[in-house]
C-alpha cells in the first residue's frame, strides 16, 4: 500500500463479500423454490427472494467497485485521495441505505413499502432490478456522486493515466445513465425502452469500462509489464466494448415494440459483443507469460486469468447463443436467459472484484501476498464456486432448451406450467450445483482466517 | 500483433468509436421513438384505467414472478398475452383465488386487489396484449 488514504478500501471489500454471501443465501432459496414451489410460503414469496438476490449483487458488485476506486486511483494518481473522511462517510450512508432497504423488502409486504415510501408520488418501483423505493435509489445518487466528485479531485490534483480515465469515465456514464431509473413513463413500450439504457448501458457499457480498468490495474501490478502496453490493450478492449455494447442494445429491441430494423441491428452489432471479452483473454495470458517479475501473490494471478476465461465464455458465447433475432424469438424470456445472466454476472463483475480483493486484501494488511496456505485454501474455493457456476449454467441451459423446444418451438405447444415440471430434473440438478458453490464461498470466507502472515515482505 | 497497434490508434479507437457509435445510436433512438413506435404502440388507447393497471402491476412487483412480454423473472408464466389466452374474467378470478395451497407448487400470494384494481390491471394487461411485438411470443403459450 503506497498511500494511507487506499485504507478506505477496506471496509468496503468487507462489504462486498458480506452482502455477496447474502446473495448466495437468497439464490439457495429461490432455487429451491423451483423445484419445491410453496417453500418458505407465504413468509417469504419467491419475488422478494429475487429481488433481495438480485439487488444484494448489485449492491455487493457496486461496493466492490468503490473499494476497487479507493485503491487503485490514489495509486495511479501518485497521491492521497481527496477525502478519506467523505469515502467513509458515504461507505456508511450506502450500507445503511441498502440494509434498511433489504429489510424493508423482507419484513413489509412489497405493496405496503411502496406505499410508505410515496411511490404513488412518483412511481418508480415494480421494474425489475429497480425495484428500490424513490429514497432509496435517491440515496444511490447521493453515494454515487459523493463517491465520484471524491475521485474526481483527486485524479485532477495528480496524474491522469489511461486506467483511471477510463475508470472515472465509467462511473460518470453509470451514474449518468442511472437517472433513467426515475423516468417511468405510462407507456409500457416507452418505459421499457428506456429501463434497458439503465440495465444494458451499464451492464454492456460503462460497467465494461470499470472491469477493463480494473482489469487492466490488476495486471499492470501483478506482471510488472510496461505501462504503455497495458494501456493500449485497456484502450482496445474498451473501445470495442463500446463499439460493439451500445448500438449491441437493439438485441433487446426485438420484441418490446421498437420497430423491426433493431432486428439487424441489435443482431450484427452484438454478434461484435464477444470481441472485447476475447482480447481480454489474449491480453491476460500474453502479459501473464511475459511477466518480468513473479509476482507471490498467485492466486490474485488465478483470479485474473478466471475473470478473462469465465467473463469470455458467460458474457460472449453464452451472450452470443441467443442473440440472433431469429434464435431469440424462441429463447427470450426463458432459462436460457437465467443461464447467460448467471454466467456473464459471476465470470465477468463477481470475478473481477474477487479479483481486485485478492489483489488488494493482502496489500491493504501490509503484505505483499498471503500464506501459501491461505492462497491455495483462495485457490479452492476458487475452483469450487467457478466450476460449479459453469455447471448451474449447464443445467439452466439444458432446462431452457427443453422449454423452448416444448412450449415454442413445436405445433403442439403445452402450458407454462407443464413444462416447468417436466424440466424439474434439470433445477435439482440446478440447486446440487449451488449446494457445492455455497461450499466454494465458504472455503472463500475460511481462507480469510487461515493463517496469512507466513511469507512477510512489505 | 502488439506492434501493428499503437497506444495512440487504440485511444483514438477509443474515443473515436465510441463517439461515432453514441451518435448513429442517438440517430436511431430518435427515429425509433418519435417515428416508428408512435405507429406500434396505439397509445390511442392509452387511458386511465390502463394508466392505472400500469401502477398495480408495479405496486405488486408482478415482475418478480412472472415475465410481460419477455422480460421478467421466469417463475410464472408468460402475461404479456395472458389477456388473449385467458381472457379478462379468468384473471380476475384467478388473482382472486390465490394462493391454491397446493402442496409442493408454487404459490402466488393473495394480493387483496379491490374490483377497481383489478379492473385496471385486466385493462393494462389488454393494451400490452396489443402492442405490436412482431409476433413475438411464437403462440399463445407464451
Amino acid at each position: 500500500m503506497k498511500y494511507s488514504s487506499q485504507a478506505v478500501a477496506k471496509p468496503y471489500f468487507i462489504a462486498a463479500i458480506a452482502l455477496f454471501v447474502g446473495q448466495i443465501v437468497f439464490g439457495l432459496i429461490m432455487g429451491l423454490q423451483y423445484v419445491i414451489g410453496d417453500f418458505l410460503f407465504p413468509y417469504l414469496p419467491f419475488n422478494i427472494a429475487r429481488l433481495v438476490h438480485t439487488n444484494l449483487l448489485i449492491v455487493w458488485i457496486l461496493f466492490g467497485f468503490m473499494g476497487a476506486a479507493y485503491y487503485l486511483i490514489p495509486e495511479e494518481a501518485e497521491r492521497e485521495l481527496y477525502s478519506p473522511k467523505l469515502a467513509i462517510a458515504l461507505f456508511w450512508a450506502f450500507l445503511v441505505t441498502g440494509v434498511l432497504t433489504i429489510l424493508g423488502y423482507l419484513f413489509i409486504s412489497y405493496a405496503k413499502l411502496a406505499e410508505v415510501t410515496g411511490n404513488q408520488f412518483w412511481p418508480t418501483m415494480g421494474r425489475e432490478f429497480l425495484e428500490q423505493p424513490l429514497i432509496t435509489k435517491m440515496g444511490i445518487v447521493i453515494v454515487v456522486l459523493g463517491f465520484i466528485f471524491n475521485l474526481l479531485m483527486t485524479v485532477l490534483q495528480g496524474r491522469k493515466t489511461a486506467i483511471n480515465t477510463v475508470f472515472l469515465t465509467g462511473f460518470i456514464g453509470l451514474a449518468a445513465l442511472f437517472l433513467f431509473a426515475f423516468y417511468n413513463p405510462h407507456n409500457l413500450v416507452l418505459d421499457k425502452f428506456y429501463w434497458w439504457w439503465v440495465v444494458h448501458l451499464w451492464v454492456e457499457g460503462t460497467w465494461e469500462l470499470i472491469l477493463g480498468a480494473m482489469f487492466a490495474f490488476v495486471t499492470l501490478k501483478l506482471t510488472g509489464v510496461d505501462r504503455d502496453v497495458v494501456e493500449k490493450w485497456l484502450y482496445l478492449i474498451v473501445g470495442t466494448a463500446l463499439m460493439s455494447g451500445i448500438i449491441g442494445i437493439g438485441h433487446h429491441y426485438f420484441w418490446i415494440g421498437p420497430p423491426a430494423y433493431w432486428q439487424w441491428w441489435g443482431s450484427l452489432f452484438s454478434a461484435f459483443e464477444p470481441i472485447p471479452f476475447f482480447l481480454m483473454i489474449l491480453f491476460a495470458f500474453y502479459m501473464v507469460n511475459h511477466r518480468r517479475h513473479q509476482h507471490p501473490n498467485q492466486v490474485a494471478t488465478l483470479w485474473l486469468l478466471g475473470t478473462a476465461v469465465m467473463s469470455f465464455l458467460g458474457a460472449g458465447v453464452w451472450g452470443f447463443l441467443q442473440t440472433l433475432a431469429p434464435v431469440n424469438y424462441y429463447t427470450h424470456g426463458t432459462q436460457v436467459t437465467a443461464a447467460h445472466g448467471h454466467l456473464s454476472f459471476y465470470g465477468a463483475y463477481a470475478m473481477i472484484v474477487l479479483t481486485m480483493i485478492s489483489y488488494a486484501m493482502p496489500k491493504l494488511q501490509g503484505r505483499e501476498a498471503n500464506s501459501n496456505k491461505a492462497q491455495v485454501t483462495e485457490m479452492w474455493s476458487f475452483w469450487l464456486m467457478t466450476v460449479s457456476m459453469v455447471f448451474i449454467t449447464l443445467f439452466l441451459t439444458a432446462a431452457g432448451i427443453v422449454q423452448v423446444y416444448l412450449q415454442r418451438a413445436t405445433d403442439t405447444p403445452l402450458p407454462y406450467m407443464t413444462v416447468q415440471d417436466k424440466i424439474a430434473v434439470f433445477y435439482w440438478m440446478r440447486e446440487g450445483a449451488a449446494l457445492i458453490f455455497t461450499i466454494g464461498v465458504v472455503v472463500y470466507l475460511i481462507s480469510f482466517f487461515v493463517d496469512k502472515k507466513e511469507r512477510v515482505t512489505t | 500483433m502488439a506492434e501493428i497497434v499503437t497506444k495512440s490508434m487504440a485511444k483514438g479507437l477509443y474515443y473515436g468509436g465510441s463517439l461515432f457509435f453514441i451518435l448513429v445510436f442517438l440517430g436511431l433512438t430518435f427515429h425509433t421513438i418519435s417515428l416508428a413506435i408512435p405507429t406500434r404502440d396505439h397509445r390511442d388507447q392509452l387511458n386511465p384505467a390502463v394508466v392505472a393497471g400500469k401502477l398495480v402491476w408495479e405496486k405488486y412487483d408482478c415482475i418478480g414472478c412472472h415475465t410481460l412480454i419477455g422480460e421478467g423473472a421466469y417463475f410464472a408464466p408468460e402475461l404479456g398475452n395472458v389477456y388473449k389466452r385467458r381472457g379478462g374474467e379468468f384473471v380476475k378470478a384467478w388473482i382472486q383465488g390465490q394462493p391454491t395451497h397446493v402442496t409442493g407448487r408454487r404459490q402466488m400470494p393473495q394480493l387483496n386487489l379491490t374490483e377497481e384494481e383489478l379492473n385496471d390491471l385486466v385493462e393494462f394487461l389488454k393494451w400490452s396484449s396489443e402492442v405490436n411485438t412482431e409476433n413475438w411470443p411464437p403462440n399463445v403459450e407464451g
